[in-house]
């Protein structure tokens, strides 16, 4: 093999090329790959329409998500509930169709197996180390919090995929992004993931594929790891990425779907060496000091609209560039803002705690250590939590965790994407603001005229109970 | 696919930056098992607001659309190229693409260019005077009736899929032994890998 030294993505890239074009397009092989209802149709339809089969059906798994309602999903009498709308319904059952007519595992909506993708695909220990991972959706850059080399595609691709278990790509340039030190109690990965986003910008990644490094990394969980690669898209990566290590493994060990026996061992000596070498160059490299980041919250349209709690609206004229003065001008109409006004004035009537970006486990458990023996403010109108999937779900509730939130006045749902994105019935109103811990806060996102402001799980419990935009570090 | 080579006409000059997914075709708009029909949802929040560049008549018949950097940014739905090809698009103009964009736009025979802000300021001009903007692909230069012309560059396979109006899927079932070849040694040396969901 290559003695030159190399990125940890350079070599997960490496092990993946089928062959390369005279033009320099690889064909890249895929390893897994998830499906579900919105962005898949049309990629069966043109296989069937081709006659063409799915190549390898046991490496894709099929999870509806995106349109699920989060309200209960059986009667009384155990027998799942009709979906009110009627292209929701239609989706939903093109997949419940598409995916054994293929011969593809399907987890059903009423499956306790059943979630969002990308909390799906790790739990089931579909989603490996090493592997290249895709699906139909921007954030399956999740996976790469594992070490996996894992993003979004579109329907065509979906259809490549299927047809052939391969891509053809344009390799993308290593970028890192080192974090130094250590963050401060009550900074979450969220927290670093929006710093990192508000510093090198909503293009800042382009063309890139990112590998985060530092013993902040190594430091976190399994969970944690996987926020902050989810976001990579929101900074215009192709992926996001942290080497694995003996918490990756423990967390994967016994999964349903990972290795076992000598194969597990055989898969864990191979992970080892799947960390970038000393000497390997990175075509772009930003340093962040982990000690300067403070619980942050969004303000504008743009992923990259990003202040500390402690921060302001900013002033449009305060930025260099003219662009960005204008889509600051456009954000703060839409978001209904004046600029100078502290980030903990903006008083918030929606709390949306969900989203592939934080639905795990230890998501609830921040958000729940904050909501304890507290009641959301009376001007918060609806706050909703959506586990993102049926066993975060049952764990959460052997937990007493479902208690904490109903007792807070939280809803406790069914999960799937829900106000992430608003494709199902969970909407936030026009002109209303929605303290989310979700991914993006573009305009119409959440509903038509919805004001999102991205937050951590943590943070979005302060917000409920204060009614406003808060520093959860006053009360902890 | 419908093969690409020389594109004029008016340009409707939208010019704002991360024009995210979003906002070329809402959630709402997803809906859908077909890939039919979606310009009619097309940046519907944006036409929500009288005197919007998208339904100003003087732009009316536009196949080009230039905007600002980090178009596409946000999902990967493919709806967005769709509902721009679905209202006429063939080419789209900005200092830079969010990188699922710019091969969903190729995949259906649509052609992102990509041209430094201040040509791409120049062609926003040009297009607010109503005026036809030519890309030629083959060429790969973009010029308008005032003798502008700039150059551009595609990576190749892309240039030649859209060329020739090609089926990626077919050129790749095309390579199925090579791809066997890999299976077969992947089987042999990590055969977990290939067990998915079989495992």
């Amino acid at each position: 093999m290559a003695s030159r030294p190399r990125t940890l993505y350079e070599k997960i890239w490496d092990a993946h090329v089928v062959e390369t074009r005279d033009d320099g397009t690889a064909l890249v092989y895929i390893d897994r790959h998830l499906v579900h209802e919105v962005t898949s149709p049309q990629a069966f339809e043109a296989l069937r329409i081709a006659g063409r089969p799915v190549r390898r059906p046991e490496l894709t798994l099929a999870v509806p998500d995106h349109n699920l309602p989060t309200t209960p999903r059986l009667d009384s009498r155990g027998h799942p509930l009709p979906i009110a709308d009627p292209e929701s319904a239609a989706q939903l059952a093109a997949l419940e169709v598409n995916a054994p007519a293929f011969g593809i595992r399907y987890i059903p909506a009423t499956a306790k197996e059943q979630g969002i993708v990308h909390v799906v695909g790790p739990e089931q220990g579909f989603s490996l180390p090493g592997t290249t991972i895709v699906c139909g959706d921007s954030h399956t850059a999740c996976h790469g919090g594992l070490g996996a080399l894992a993003f979004g595609i579109g329907t065509s691709e979906v259809e490549h995929v299927l047809a052939t278990q391969t891509l053809l790509l344009q390799q993308s340039k290593p970028m890192e992004v080192r974090v130094e030190g250590d963050l401060g109690p009550g900074v979450s990965a969220k927290d670093l993931i929006l710093h990192i986003i508000g510093t090198i910008g909503a293009a800042g990644g382009s063309g890139y594929v990112i590998e985060y490094r530092g013993a902040v990394f190594a430091r976190m969980s399994v969970e944690e790891r996987l926020t902050v690669c989810n976001m990579s898209i929101e900074a215009g990566a192709r992926a996001g990425l942290i080497a694995p290590d003996d918490t990756t493994f423990a967390y994967l060990k016994g999964r349903p779907m990972a290795p076992q026996g000598a194969e597990w061992d055989a898969a864990v000596a191979y992970w080892r060496s799947l960390h970038t070498d000393e000497g390997a160059v990175f075509a772009k490299s930003v340093v962040i000091d982990a000690a300067a980041v403070e619980p942050s919250v969004t303000w504008g349209t743009s992923p990259e609209d990003v202040v500390a709690i402690g921060g302001r609206v900013p002033f449009p004229e305060d930025f260099a560039d003219e662009s960005k003065r204008v889509a600051a001008q456009k954000s703060l109409d839409y978001m209904g803002l004046t600029p100078g006004t502290p980030m903990t004035e903006v008083p918030i009537e929606n709390v949306f705690i969900g989203s592939c970006t934080n639905s795990r486990i230890e998501d609830l458990r921040a958000a729940a250590a904050i909501l304890n023996g507290r009641r959301k403010a009376d001007n918060v109108r609806w706050a909703i939590v959506v586990p993102g999937s049926g066993l975060v779900k049952a764990q959460a509730e052997d937990e007493g965790l479902d208690k904490v939130f109903i007792d807070a006045g939280f809803e406790w749902r069914e999960p799937g994407c829900s106000a992430c994105l608003g494709m199902n019935p969970d909407k936030v109103p026009a002109g209303e603001r929605c303290a989310s811990t979700s991914n993006r806060n573009f305009v119409g996102r959440q509903g038509p005229g919805a004001r999102t402001h991205l937050v951590s799980p943590a943070m979005a419990a302060a917000a409920a109970v204060t009614g406003r935009l808060a520093d959860v570090r006053t009360l902890v | 696919m419908e093969p690409l080579t020389r594109v004029e006409g008016r340009a409707i000059p939208l010019g704002l930056k991360n024009v995210d997914t979003d906002i070329i075709i809402p959630a709402k708009w997803l809906k859908t098992i077909s890939r039919e029909g979606l310009g009619q949802g097309a940046f519907e929040a944006l036409r929500a607001e009288p005197g919007n560049v998208i339904d100003d008549p003087a732009y009316a018949g536009a196949n080009i659309l230039i905007a600002g950097d980090n178009f596409g940014c946000g999902s990967s739905r493919e709806h967005a190229a769709w509902a721009l090809g679905d209202m006429g698009i063939r080419v789209v103009i900005a200092p830079s693409f969010s990188d699922i964009f710019s091969g969903n736009a190729v995949k259906n025979g649509m052609l992102p260019v990509v041209l430094p802000q201040g040509a791409v300021d120049r062609l926003l001009e040009v297009a607010r005077e109503g005026l036809a903007i030519s890309v030629d692909l083959e060429q790969q230069t973009v010029t308008t009736p005032y003798q502008d012309r700039f150059t551009f560059t595609l990576d190749p396979f892309r240039r030649d899929c859209l060329l020739g109006g090609l089926d990626e899927v077919g050129l790749t079932m095309a390579r199925g032994e090579a791809i066997g070849g890999f299976e077969a040694s992947r089987t042999a040396a990590q055969p977990w890998l290939m067990r998915g969901t079989a495992a």
